[in-house]
């Protein structure tokens, strides 16, 4: 056995797109998901950050769970797990869902997308093939293929990208609306695109099989170079997403499914994603427990928060008063946010203390030396960051 | 077409769904019983298996209780325990039998009569604090009303008054294996072997197995003969015609041969509701509410439906265990069977010689392989009950054990008369002439039974009792309390608290939820 060989299955899984990406990895700064090498970042996560706002960016998605789920069941088994009511997703068109357990804990969130009548695929940010089984169980005629490692996929985001895939010559991507997907012919095995993404700005997510990967990446920073074009890794996601108000596993929510402690798991309602719970379906997994969540009320809220100063309430608790002698709650994820110019928080707070006065107990280094303040909070009900330019159809041609 | 319109719909006629329509009937409820073959009682149903040979599946009653026969007056319509229960036989090959009655034993040598007198009076203690709990839907998990917290405080007090050495010694042997049981009490084999017989059968249970056999054993020492089978006057007939004639007393609407395809289910924005049954035939009957008495599997993914049930629930339905491991042998004799050392064979014999010999036919069983050396327990019933045969002639019905419902290789004729030979074979060796007197034999293996008598595995108690799928877990936690994760769906069936065998509980617990 030599060397290279010897922890062959330990070692991470390269993406279809891992040979480009390696090139531009200027700082070698590699993370994990679900396997995957993956990039934290590439050269600096606020000059992507930036790239992302102002010009355009790759995200590679490779790493995320898709599933193929067909047959004459495939929309009633997915729209028994599934809180949102799909039967009226139409075909072609992609819809945000989340799923809980029986007991209303959610257990990861996702988009489904409606490739066909008896056609649809799934993806997630972890492994689900195991739930999905559960899920299947009983129902005939239904098939759920895993195809993770053989579609791969770049998030593609940011101001410029419609001018990037008009250049590209991508005919009708101007009448790609929000959460519709389209065809297109490229390379042997063609390109789908859905108008969707995680920052809450103009995107798209390229869908292609791995054998054509690295063509679609030519093409696209060929073209792209004139519109700015750039690779951006988890961090400057993380720091769009949460301008976007979306919500991150392991930092707004647990996945239900891996949580040891009970209510150490979050309830829709209590992650403020009420709106994805379709009461008038008469059955979906939870429906029971989530009735009961909607009447007693969610016991924390996830809040969107605006904090006075600049210095990030990363990891703060959330007092009800100035003193901090009553303790409401937690802070999920922090920044300082360029775009919006405001310093900028999520918050778990305990529902019935929303009304009151809200603090922030900040605690920061400078030089080394250890700081703290305390910061008055407002909510903000809409998501901090969402430009009309994310909606228009067409968008805009630079 | 005017869709009828009840209060209650039960679907199964077997005995639970009879007692369940009784108590309902007795309320005045509107009730209709819809059974889908043409014999009420299920797999006590008596039924010809050769022209003028009948028997039935469940061939002998130990449980049936006396607030069962009393609350609906079943001695009116021509039930009638027997006082005195049938003799156990452990059956020798040369003759010297050992013998187990309601008063004690003998056959054994004076050392094992004393110990077995010790033995059955602490067994008898224990399933005597156990008797409250039968009769009684079991109390949910975290449940806070008053009536289950009663229940718990009744269990803990029951317990407490046994007393300490009691106490200690009912939690060290309801989870024992039934071998252990019995090789600290008895040296006798054959004893032991006939002993445990009645804490492993109809379960996926041997002698050795670590399991809860001992507490399936005092689960069925609850009767009034304190676990000895008898057969009522004019056989097990006479109790499901009681049943029957007692519900048609109290109007309820008796259908046979109407199979129920479908629960219908209102789905709407209150969530999901069963509103009626819809018939083989096309027709439909809307009911307030509907119980099922079939077993769970079927209720809920064939009646009902994966599309109108959580994940989770059923999930844990799909992993009941529900294989049955017993198979039936009907045998029409010519004349009355002479066993070596009996006079007349009304007694309820074991052919187990030891419990090694009951570990092998379970360990060729769970490799889906027929018993090399077939161990059973057989009965005459025509001498109880002489409608069973025609003058002169009798039927043999025993229960084989272990007989797998996934035989390797699927069950076929050419399997089952391989089979029954080999059966025959081991009862000529207790009854000499056997062979000779068979003018037909029925052989109903677990796959026959649930072909034939529509039950899930073939299984007598619709779901193996064992203690993960006993009490409050039974059939699963949401449906324990006969009420279903379904509005208005009810389940009464011997999947329930507290379980099969000729009992009826089930039918009478839920009939109690239901009028509470």
């Amino acid at each position: 056995m030599t060397t290279d060989r010897k922890f062959a299955d330990e070692r991470l899984k390269l993406s279809p797109f891992h040979d480009r990406q390696a090139a531009l990895n200027l700082r070698d700064s590699w993370s994990v998901w679900n396997g995957y090498k993956f990039a934290e970042y590439y050269y600096d996560a606020e000059y992507e950050y930036f790239c992302v706002r102002n010009t355009c960016g790759t995200y590679d998605i490779c790493p995320m769970q898709k599933y193929l789920i067909q047959g004459d069941n495939a929309e009633a088994m997915l729209n028994r797990m599934v809180t949102r009511d799909i039967t009226k997703l139409q075909e072609n068109r992609v819809t945000y869902v989340c799923w809980c357990t029986n007991e209303g804990r959610m257990i990861d969130d996702g988009t489904i997308f409606k490739l066909g009548p008896k056609k649809f695929m799934l993806t997630c940010g972890s492994p689900s093939l195991a739930w999905l089984k559960k899920a299947s169980f009983g129902f005939d005629a239904v098939e759920i293929e895993d195809i993770t490692d053989t579609l791969a996929a770049l998030s593609f985001q940011g101001p410029t990208t419609f001018s990037v895939l008009k250049a590209m010559g991508l005919k009708g991507i101007e009448d790609l609306k929000p959460f519709q997907i389209g065809y297109f012919d490229f390379a042997e095995s063609g390109l789908m695109i859905s108008r969707t993404g995680f920052t809450g700005d103009l995107g798209y997510e390229l869908w292609i099989q791995n054998k054509d990967a690295l063509e679609l990446w030519d093409k696209l920073y060929s073209i792209g170079e004139d519109y700015g074009i750039q690779p951006y890794g988890e961090s400057a996601t993380n720091m769009a997403r949460l301008e976007a108000g979306f919500i991150m596993p392991y930092m707004e929510f647990n996945e239900a499914l891996k949580t040891v402690h009970y209510q150490h798991d979050q309830t829709p309602f209590e992650l403020n994603l009420g709106w994805l719970v379709d009461f008038n379906k008469p059955l979906f997994n939870g429906r029971k427990a989530l009735l009961l969540d909607k009447k007693n009320g969610p016991k924390y809220t996830l809040t969107k928060l605006d904090i006075e100063g600049n210095k990030p309430a990363e990891g703060s608790y959330i007092y009800g008063d100035k003193k901090c002698s009553l303790e409401i709650g937690y802070v999920t994820s922090a920044m300082w946010s360029p775009a919006v110019k405001a310093n900028i928080a999520m918050a778990m707070i305990e529902t019935e203390h929303l009304q009151g006065e809200i603090w922030a107990e900040i605690y920061y280094e400078k030089e080394l030396r250890q700081y703290d303040k305390v910061a008055r909070c407002s909510i903000k009900e809409k998501p901090f960051w969402a430009p009309s330019r994310a909606r228009m159809t067409p968008p805009e041609n630079y | 077409m005017n869709v009828q319109h009840f209060d209650t719909i039960i679907v199964g006629g077997g005995h639970n769904g009879l007692v369940c329509a009784n108590y309902l009937g007795k309320a005045g409820q509107k009730v209709l019983l819809l059974e889908a073959s043409e014999h009420l009682g299920g797999l006590a149903a008596t039924r010809e298996f050769y022209p003028g040979f009948k028997a039935s599946v469940a061939h002998a009653i130990n449980q049936f209780p006396e607030k069962i026969v009393s609350d609906l007056n079943l001695t009116k319509f021509g039930y009638k325990q027997c006082t005195e229960s049938m003799k156990n036989i452990a059956l020798n090959l040369k003759g010297d039998h050992v013998v187990v009655t309601q008063d004690g034993i003998s056959g054994v040598p004076d050392k094992e009569v004393g110990q077995y007198d010790l033995y059955i009076a602490s067994l008898k203690r224990f399933a005597k604090a156990l008797q409250p709990f039968w009769m009684k839907t079991m109390p949910r998990m975290g449940g806070n009303t008053l009536a289950e917290i009663l229940t718990f405080a009744q269990i803990g007090l029951k317990l407490k008054l046994l007393g300490k050495k009691d106490m200690r010694e009912l939690l060290r042997v309801v989870s024992l294996p039934a071998r252990d049981l019995m090789d600290e009490n008895f040296d006798s084999e054959l004893l032991k072997a006939t002993l445990s017989w009645d804490a492993l059968i109809g379960s996926t249970q041997a002698p050795r197995s670590p399991n809860n056999s001992i507490l399936t054993l005092l689960y069925r020492m609850t009767g009034m003969h304190h676990g000895q089978y008898m057969i009522p006057e004019g056989g097990i007939k006479t109790l499901i015609d009681a049943l029957t004639n007692a519900a048609i007393d109290v109007g309820v609407d008796i259908r046979c041969d109407s199979k129920v395809n479908k629960i219908s289910i209102k789905a709407d924005m209150d969530g999901v509701r069963a509103k009626g049954v819809v018939l083989k035939n096309g027709e439909e009957v809307t009911g307030d509410r509907i119980i099922s008495a079939l077993d769970p599997k079927q209720t809920f993914f064939d009646l009902v439906g994966v599309e109108h049930l959580e994940i989770e629930f059923m999930n844990r339905i799909n992993r009941l265990r529900t294989d049955g491991y017993v198979a039936k042998l009907h045998l029409a004799l010519s004349d009355i069977p002479n066993f070596n050392g009996i006079d007349i064979p009304n007694n309820r014999f074991i052919i187990a010689p030891n419990m090694d010999a009951i570990e092998f036919a379970w360990d060729d069983a769970k490799y889906g392989q027929c018993p090399e050396k077939p161990v059973m327990e057989v009965i005459v019933p025509s001498l109880n009950n002489s409608a069973l045969a025609p003058q002169g002639q009798h039927v043999l019905s025993a229960n084989v054990m272990y007989v797998p419902y996934r035989k390797k290789g699927g069950w076929s004729e050419e399997a089952k008369s391989i089979f029954i030979k080999k059966l025959l074979t081991t009862l000529d060796q207790y009854a000499p002439d056997l062979s000779e007197k068979v003018i037909h034999a029925e052989l109903l293996t677990p796959a026959d039974l649930e072909r034939d008598w529509r039950v899930t595995g073939g299984h007598w108690h619709h779901a193996e009792l064992a203690l993960d799928q006993m009490l409050m877990m039974r059939p699963t936690y949401e449906a324990a309390q006969y009420q279903t994760p379904v509005d208005d769906l009810y389940i009464c069936g011997a999947g329930c608290h507290p379980g099969g065998g000729l009992m009826g509980a089930a039918g009478h617990n839920a009939a109690k939820v239901i009028l509470k």
